[in-house]
């Protein structure tokens, strides 16, 4: 049973972690005991995710109803962008979720995203962690407007829903590069709008080169239509226990190893070895391409073939 | 750490233009702005509020309602124990009426006649005087316990 008064006191946690006061270990212990919850209590967590506009607060709104029919109490953080100029924010999801205002079993979070890149604020991560802690069955995290390179709910949800809208153009083009990879379901929203169907073909066919099973289902959110298939497709996923778990780390240890050998590229480039180098280039002694195998075996790296 | 604010419009008023060039004004004042849209109960404006653990609720009333939703408000933050949360008024409220409100705990009202910046230098001075940083910094504090200190 969730009260006003977890409510508070997640609130509470949630702000003094994202504004680090308090680490999250502590946070954690200190909100456990007011809730008398367990370590041992583990909510879903979905991420939904894709470009601005697409109607992504009304479909959460959509999935919060579906989940309270289903008796499970359900946590949202909803992530808006700040100003990169005055680092202010107008947080407006929740204008799109006032049905469930007056119900205890719902919580809902805005976070403005700091700035920090990815889709999420600097503390998603962690306000997951705490309404998981709080005892939400349900945790949903709707990031901002995203294109090619937010990906980072990848790291925080057990299952990733992506939403577009037919006609955005290159609507597919721009979600094609990465979020097809994090996709665990499509959903082609406003449905009833022209050219959904051919969106949604684009998406299968896109699906079909990949190796996951990826559903693509469309929605109208604002009327409700497609939602309770969508919710089927969340549930029938939920057993599964896919490589979710595996495909976060691997991310995360291609972004941390990608940084790594960028960094250590730009040493190798500042080398007295790499300046000897590129001056035999300058001098024409040699040709580009034996610049770039020289400097590729300074760095240790594979030598490509041209 | 900037100042998280809800704007709030009660009742059955449906102006809400000024309280979105409010809302815009106040981000572009630093402040991480809540907005709920038009037609907010009591209820819900305290929930969002705790939800949100805003520093401050802006509520705007053009109605004349305000006798019946701010003691309502006021009522209900007591009833959840987080008194700790500004509340500021404004929109169009009679002048007899601003005593009668700050008495039952509404910090501030502002007149139609106050423009953005009184607000915002409003805003920043009442948060740095009565807000719940330093209400919980100090609570904090006084009980030197490292569970209350984590709880803030």
């Amino acid at each position: 049973m969730i009260t006003h008064r977890v409510h508070r006191d997640l609130a509470r946690a949630i702000s003094s972690v994202e504004n680090g006061i308090v680490e999250l270990p502590s946070a954690l212990a200190t909100l456990r005991a007011q809730v008398h919850g367990t370590a041992q209590h583990r909510a879903e967590i979905i991420g939904v995710t894709g470009p601005p506009g697409a109607g992504k607060s009304t479909l959460v709104d959509r999935l919060i109803e579906g989940f309270r029919a289903e008796g499970e109490s359900v946590a949202v953080i909803a992530v808006d962008p700040s100003s990169p100029f005055t680092h202010g924010a107008v947080l407006g999801d929740r204008v799109r979720m006032q049905r469930h205002a007056g119900d205890a079993e719902v919580y809902i979070r805005s976070m403005a995203s700091r700035n920090a890149g990815g889709g999420l604020a600097p503390a998603t991560r962690d306000a997951v962690r705490l309404a998981e802690a709080a005892g939400f069955d349900v945790v949903i995290v709707e990031t901002v407007g995203v294109g090619q390179v937010e990906l980072e709910v990848v790291a925080v949800a057990d299952l990733i829903v992506v939403v577009t809208v037919p006609a955005l153009g290159d609507g597919v083009q721009a979600i094609k590069a990465g979020l097809t990879e994090i996709a665990d379901i499509f959903v082609v929203n406003m449905a009833d709008r022209p050219g959904a169907n051919r969106t949604a073909i684009d998406l299968k066919q896109m699906v079909r080169a990949s190796s996951r099973e990826i559903p693509v289902l469309q929605t109208i959110a604002q009327d409700g239509s497609g939602v309770s298939e969508l919710l089927t497709a969340i549930v029938e996923r939920r057993g599964q226990d896919d490589s979710n778990a595996v495909r976060a780390v691997r991310f995360e240890v291609v972004r941390q190893a990608r940084d790594r050998a960028v960094a250590a590229a730009l040493a190798t480039l500042d080398s007295p070895d790499a300046a000897a180098v590129l001056q035999r280039l300058r001098d024409h002694d040699i040709t580009r391409n034996d610049a770039i195998d020289a400097l590729l075996s300074i760095l240790g790296g594979p030598v490509h073939a041209h | 750490m900037p100042i998280k604010v809800l704007v709030a419009k009660p009742g059955l008023d449906g102006h809400d233009r000024g309280a979105k060039v409010l809302a815009r004004s106040l981000r572009d004042a630093g402040m991480e702005v809540v907005y709920t849209g038009l037609h907010q109960t009591p209820e819900m404006i305290v929930n969002a509020a705790i939800q949100e653990d805003v520093d401050v609720v802006g509520v705007s009333i053009l109605s004349g309602a305000h006798m019946t939703v701010f003691p309502k408000i006021m009522a209900l933050l007591k009833e959840r124990e987080v008194e700790d949360i500004v509340v500021l008024g404004g929109g169009v409220i009679q002048e007899d009426d601003v005593p009668k409100l700050k008495a039952i705990g509404v910090r501030e009202i502002f007149n139609a006649e106050a423009s953005t910046q009184d607000l915002i230098t409003g805003i920043e001075r009442i948060v740095a005087e009565y807000g719940r940083d330093r209400a919980r910094r100090e609570a904090a504090q006084s009980h030197a316990g490292a569970g209350r200190a984590a709880a803030r």
